[in-house]
Formats: C-alpha cells, sequence, structure tokens
C-alpha cells in the first residue's frame, strides 16, 4: 500500500466519529472467494451524513454490515479497521460487542418496514429493545417507549398496536423511532425509504433531519437515487465493485464529477427541468466481481479509457481539499472530467 | 394533443372490487373513479401516483385483464367488449401488449429465450413454418439489444441480469408486432444504469409508431419518455396534458405537492412541502362523495367535501380537476 494513501478525511481527529480504514470483505462461494469490499476507507464526522451510493452488488450494504458487524459466514471481514471513538470494533469480544450495539451504533434496515415482529406489540417490540441493552424496569421502558413514538409523530396511545394497523410509511417510522431507543451516536440507513411514495420519503427524511440536529448523531445513509443523496447528505462515497470510487462533497458530485463512473451514474437521472436529451447512462453491465481485470475496475465501461487504466492500478487520492478520487485521468494535476471528450465503449 | 384519432379511448372508467365480503355484509372500495384518457399512435402517456392510486387497474381494465364497473374503454373505436370471441380476441390481445415490473417473475425458469420468444410467434401465426423462427427470433434480439442472438437465444432465463430479461419481454411485445404497449412500471427493479438502456429502447418502439402506457412513480423518467403525463390520486386523474405543462406549471394541489416532494439536486432536502399536509390516504369506496385530497388540500373548501370536481381544461391541453380552478 502506498505510503501517501488518501484516507478520505476532511476532520480533525477529535471530530470524527467513525472511521473505516482500507475494510475487507470477502464471501466465500464454491467457486472460489470474492471480495465484495475492497480496500474501502472513509471518515464520519459527529453530526455528518454520509453518503454512500452505487449499483447494485457495488458494496455499499456489505460495508453497512460491518460497521454494524453483522457478517455471518460465508462472509467475513478479511482486513482493515474499523475504528469508532477511538476503538477498533473488529477486535471487540462479544460482550463489548454487544455493548456497542444499538447503543453505540444501530441500524435500520432495506424494506425496514418488513423488519416488525408481526405477532407481538409495538410495546412487546420496544421493551425487547431497552430491557436487553438498560436496566430500567418494564414501567420505565413503556414510558421511554411512549417518549419515542411522540419523536416520529405517532400517537403514544398506539403501542398496543400490531404492526399490520400501520401503513407502510408509520411503520417506517417505527422502525427509526426503535433505532433511536438508546441515543445511538451513529445511524445506519440502508435504503431507509426505497419502498416509500416520493411525498412520504421526503417526510421521513426531513424528520429524521431534524432529529439528527437535535440529538447530534452521525448517519451513513445509502440508496441508489442520487439526485435524493445529494439534497440529504453532506458528504458522499460513490462505489464500484466494491470499491471507492470517488469522494467528494454532495453538491460536487453531480455538478463537478471526479470520476468517470459518478458522471455516469448522474447522466443516468433524468433532469425534471431544461430541455429534453437523450441520454446515454453507462454503457456494458455491472463486473463480474469473479473476472477484476488488471488496473481500474471500471475500465471496460470508461468512455475516457487510457492505456495506463488497464495496467496500473488506481488507489483512492486526495486531488483538492477534501475531494478525493481512484482515477488515472487526475495524474498531472485535476481534469475537469464533464469537459473531455468520450470515446465510444464496447458494450 | 394530436388531432389523430386515438387508438384507446378510455371514457369514465369506473372500478369496485370487493373487500371485507362476507355472508352478511358485502362492502367495496372504488379502486377507479371516472377516469378519462386517450392513448395515441406514437405517443406516450405517463400515469404517475403512488402506490394504490389506481396505475396499475387502469392498465389491467385495457389489457382485458379485469372487467371494469362502469365507463366505456374503445379500441379503434369499437367497444373492448365486443372482443369477446375467440379469433377476435386473439387480435386484441395480440395488439394490446403488458410489460411487468418483475423481470423475473415473468419468465418461466424451465425453458430457454428461444422458447419464450418462439411461443407467442406461433400462437399468433406470425410465422408460416417453424424453420422460419431462428431467424425470426434472432432478429428480434437484435433490435432490443441482445447481441450475439444466437447465444442469448440459447440461454436460460437464470442466465441474464434484469436489464436482459426486461428487453426480452418487450422481444415478446415485438414479435406479435403490438401496437399499444401498457408497461407497468418497468423499470423499477433495474440498476440505475441498465434503466435508462431499457428506457431508451421503449423511447425507440414508441417513435416507430406503437403507442404507449408508461405506469411509474418516477416523475423524471415519466417526463424523459412520454408526452403526455396523468396525476392519479386515490383512483382519480385530478391532472393531466402535456409533460412539461402540467410539470412546470403544476394546477392540482396534489401535483404541486408531488412535485415538491420529487429528489431534485437543486432543492434542498428542508424546503417545505407545497400544496397539501400529511395526512392518511383515505379508502374511497362508492358511497364516498367530494374531492379525495379534500382531507389533505391547504385550500380545501366546504364544496370540497361535497362534491367532484369537473375536469377543466385550463390551458391547451391541460386539464386539471379542482374547484380552485372553476
Amino acid at each position: 500500500m502506498s505510503v501517501n494513501q488518501a484516507n478520505a478525511s476532511v476532520h480533525d481527529k477529535s471530530e470524527v466519529q467513525l472511521s473505516v480504514r482500507n475494510l475487507c470483505v470477502d464471501y466465500i462461494t464454491a467457486n472460489g472467494d470474492v471480495r465484495a469490499v475492497n480496500n474501502v476507507s472513509f471518515d464520519i464526522g459527529r453530526g455528518e451524513v454520509f453518503g454512500l451510493a452505487g449499483e447494485s452488488g457495488c458494496g455499499k450494504s456489505t460495508v453497512a454490515f460491518s460497521v454494524c458487524r453483522l457478517h455471518k459466514p460465508p462472509a467475513f471481514i478479511s482486513g482493515g479497521e474499523i475504528i469508532f471513538n477511538g476503538r477498533d470494533i473488529l477486535k471487540f469480544d462479544d460482550e463489548q460487542l454487544r455493548q456497542y450495539r444499538w447503543k453505540e451504533s444501530a441500524m435500520v434496515f432495506q424494506s425496514a418496514m418488513n423488519s416488525l415482529n408481526p405477532v407481538l406489540t409495538l410495546e412487546e417490540q420496544f421493551c425487547d429493545v431497552l430491557l436487553a441493552h438498560t436496566n430500567m424496569t418494564r414501567q420505565e421502558c413503556i414510558k421511554r417507549a411512549g417518549q419515542l413514538l411522540e419523536v416520529v409523530d405517532i400517537h403514544p396511545s398506539r403501542l398496543s398496536d400490531y404492526p399490520h394497523q400501520f401503513s407502510g410509511g408509520m411503520r417506517q417510522r417505527l422502525v427509526i423511532a426503535i433505532a433511536l431507543a438508546l441515543n445511538a451516536k451513529l445511524i445506519i440507513m440502508d435504503e431507509p425509504t426505497t419502498a416509500l411514495d416520493v411525498v412520504v420519503q421526503r417526510e421521513i427524511l426531513q424528520k429524521i433531519y431534524q432529529l439528527k440536529e437535535e440529538f447530534g448523531f452521525s448517519i451513513l445513509f445509502i440508496t441508489h437515487d442520487i439526485s435524493l443523496m445529494v439534497e440529504f447528505c453532506d458528504r458522499i462515497g460513490i462505489m464500484y465493485a466494491g470499491e471507492l470510487a470517488e469522494v467528494a462533497p454532495a453538491k460536487n458530485i453531480l455538478t463537478k464529477p471526479n470520476h468517470p463512473y459518478t458522471e455516469g451514474l448522474g447522466n443516468a437521472f433524468p433532469p425534471l427541468h431544461g430541455e429534453k436529451k437523450r441520454l446515454v447512462g453507462i454503457p456494458g453491465t455491472p463486473l463480474n466481481l469473479f473476472e477484476v481485470p488488471v488496473g481500474c475496475r471500471f475500465q471496460a465501461r470508461c468512455p475516457y479509457v487510457k492505456d495506463v487504466c488497464r495496467k496500473e492500478y488506481c488507489t483512492l487520492t486526495e486531488i483538492a481539499p477534501g475531494e478525493f478520487s481512484a482515477c488515472h485521468l487526475h495524474k498531472d494535476g485535476v481534469v475537469d472530467i464533464k469537459s473531455l471528450e468520450q470515446q465510444p465503449v464496447q458494450g | 394533443m394530436s388531432n389523430n384519432n386515438p387508438i384507446i379511448e378510455v371514457k369514465n372508467l369506473v372500478k369496485d372490487f370487493p373487500i371485507n365480503a362476507n355472508a352478511l355484509k358485502k362492502s367495496h372500495m372504488r379502486a377507479l373513479n371516472d377516469v378519462s384518457f386517450n392513448l395515441y399512435k406514437g405517443r406516450a402517456l405517463a400515469i404517475v401516483g403512488e402506490s394504490g392510486s389506481g396505475k396499475s387497474t387502469s392498465a389491467k381494465i385495457i389489457a382485458k385483464m379485469y372487467s371494469r364497473t362502469a365507463g366505456t374503454v374503445k379500441y379503434h373505436g369499437r367497444d373492448i367488449d365486443e372482443f369477446n370471441q375467440k379469433q377476435s380476441l386473439m387480435e386484441y390481445r395480440e395488439s394490446v401488449q403488458m410489460i411487468f415490473q418483475d423481470p423475473f417473475g415473468s419468465l418461466n425458469p424451465t425453458h430457454t429465450i428461444f422458447h419464450h420468444l418462439a411461443r407467442p410467434l406461433l400462437l399468433h401465426k406470425k410465422v408460416s413454418s417453424k424453420a422460419e423462427l431462428p431467424e425470426r427470433i434472432y432478429a428480434l434480439l437484435e433490435r432490443v439489444g441482445l447481441t450475439p442472438a444466437k447465444e442469448t437465444a440459447e440461454k436460460f432465463p437464470h442466465q441474464l441480469s434484469g436489464g436482459q430479461r426486461q428487453r426480452v419481454n418487450i422481444a415478446r411485445n415485438l414479435a406479435v408486432e403490438a401496437e399499444i404497449i401498457l408497461a407497468d412500471e418497468p423499470t423499477s427493479m433495474l440498476d440505475v444504469s441498465i434503466r435508462l438502456g431499457v428506457l431508451n429502447l421503449m423511447e425507440d418502439m414508441k417513435n416507430d409508431g406503437i403507442s404507449m402506457m408508461y405506469i411509474t412513480h418516477d416523475i423524471a423518467t415519466a417526463r424523459y419518455l412520454a408526452e403526455d403525463i396523468g396525476v392519479m390520486y386515490v383512483g382519480h386523474l385530478v391532472e393531466w396534458g402535456e409533460v412539461d405543462e402540467v410539470l412546470q406549471k403544476p394546477a392540482h394541489p396534489y401535483t404541486q405537492l408531488l412535485m415538491s416532494a420529487v429528489p431534485d439536486p437543486e432543492k434542498s432536502i428542508h424546503d417545505n412541502l407545497e400544496g397539501g399536509r400529511k395526512g392518511e390516504i383515505p379508502l374511497w369506496t362508492p358511497e364516498s362523495v367530494g374531492c379525495p385530497f379534500s382531507g389533505r388540500c391547504l385550500q380545501a373548501m366546504d364544496k370540497c367535501n361535497q362534491a367532484l370536481p369537473e375536469p377543466k381544461e385550463i390551458a391547451p391541453n391541460h386539464f386539471v380537476r379542482c374547484f380552485l380552478h372553476e
């Protein structure tokens, strides 16, 4: 590994909530091991919203699972460090891990509205979390559950209801309320609103942001919807085939992409304003991780591919303050990718 | 709207579904109420709205998968109920085809792609002998961008990606030379980088003269593909017309709410929602009266709870159903 490898950080040490260093996650399969996450490094500051975007299978959910150490075989973390508040959670024993989960970092899963137990009342589900992680009595737990429901604008009298009595958007808010139960310092949200309608989606995200301002937690936000991510996040990391292709402030992602994949991803979303023109998106199909080529992983789909891309691997480097890119184009100074001429791509 | 005669003419369509039915009591919900729209040659109509607003129901009625409670649906001026004999029904099904949301569930896992395309060609007698099949099938696969065609034809569905499978579904529609394609969220299960390829393919088909109904909840892709747009709320078409006219100058409070909620990198997450407040989506029954949005509308008046507003053309090819524009 190169000495000057960037850590995709813009924070002082004291302000960092979570620091992921050279994380590698492998899956054992019948056809050999697959590295689903390769050498991923990023930091999340206190109170910051950090987004991870990319296509399905690019490893963004795998990173999220690693941060809570939820991987089970055939997946395992094969290298790197995950430093949370100065402690490496990969070295935790079972008891430390139990203390860490939910109290320190909580997770809202994809299609979270289906992750409530259908045969238990809400009261049971809230108490389940609170009794397992605190010394509260049952009465105190019920009181706390009522407060949490009020936080997400649901009347506390509904604690005795079952999940099916709530709408999709309400169930989503309930799951977020449970994630907030122990004032976790980091909340991981894996596509928290994908299954919801846009109006409900916006209401929930505004609520989450308001709660973040109030309680000061950090958010790791995962989605494939770049437009939504640019609106919601402070900084965004773009992942391709298990690696970070770019990390940059949210506003730069669409206006000033530093990696050809980011540019392609931005072009894949038709605009809501302006003239209608034919978009091309990204030619080809996502990389099969069994066939990782020498050099850059994006080479087969890149419209700016050069000889060096097929020979040399490119690590994530800081090309401007707060802007990181893993692309050979920036080797001799920062290049404005949008102004480059594209070559036709086979595929 | 174009001056051509519509291929499909939907008028005052109503659809009720039974709910909570038991021996003593039968109640219904109204999935579609007084919906009218037309489909024209070489144009796409996008239908947007939240889940449960009746988007798919209207497509399934046109495809004759559901019967209707009231209203008329005409195909080239003939009521679709006339197509009920074996032969005429076959002809109708040949010209009206659907693309479904789930490309993983809509292909048979035990058959090759060749088989999937051979079936419609044989059933609808598009080939005079089986010897013609390979040539026709390879041409179809090439047209939808699945090359090399010969290798693709030998594959099974599980060997293809979601985008490729959706292309096979589109090739099946092309095989029977469909005149109308009803696409029910065809790209919502596809990856972002793949989605655009399928949309562009649909755009090409539309430009070749196919009439299209594009059902989606993604307003940005609706604008990309369609010339006309209809916004649905709880079984009512509340606003419809030329796509940019409706999206840039939304007149119905629900459309305004929808537009303010759409993810847009030029906006901030803190911008307030416009036009309406949060609230429960009502269950519409045959007995319900008034405007379905009145409970959430910031500008609701007394009469909004008493009667459903009639459609009004507020600009050329821009219709809205709201008392604010009377």
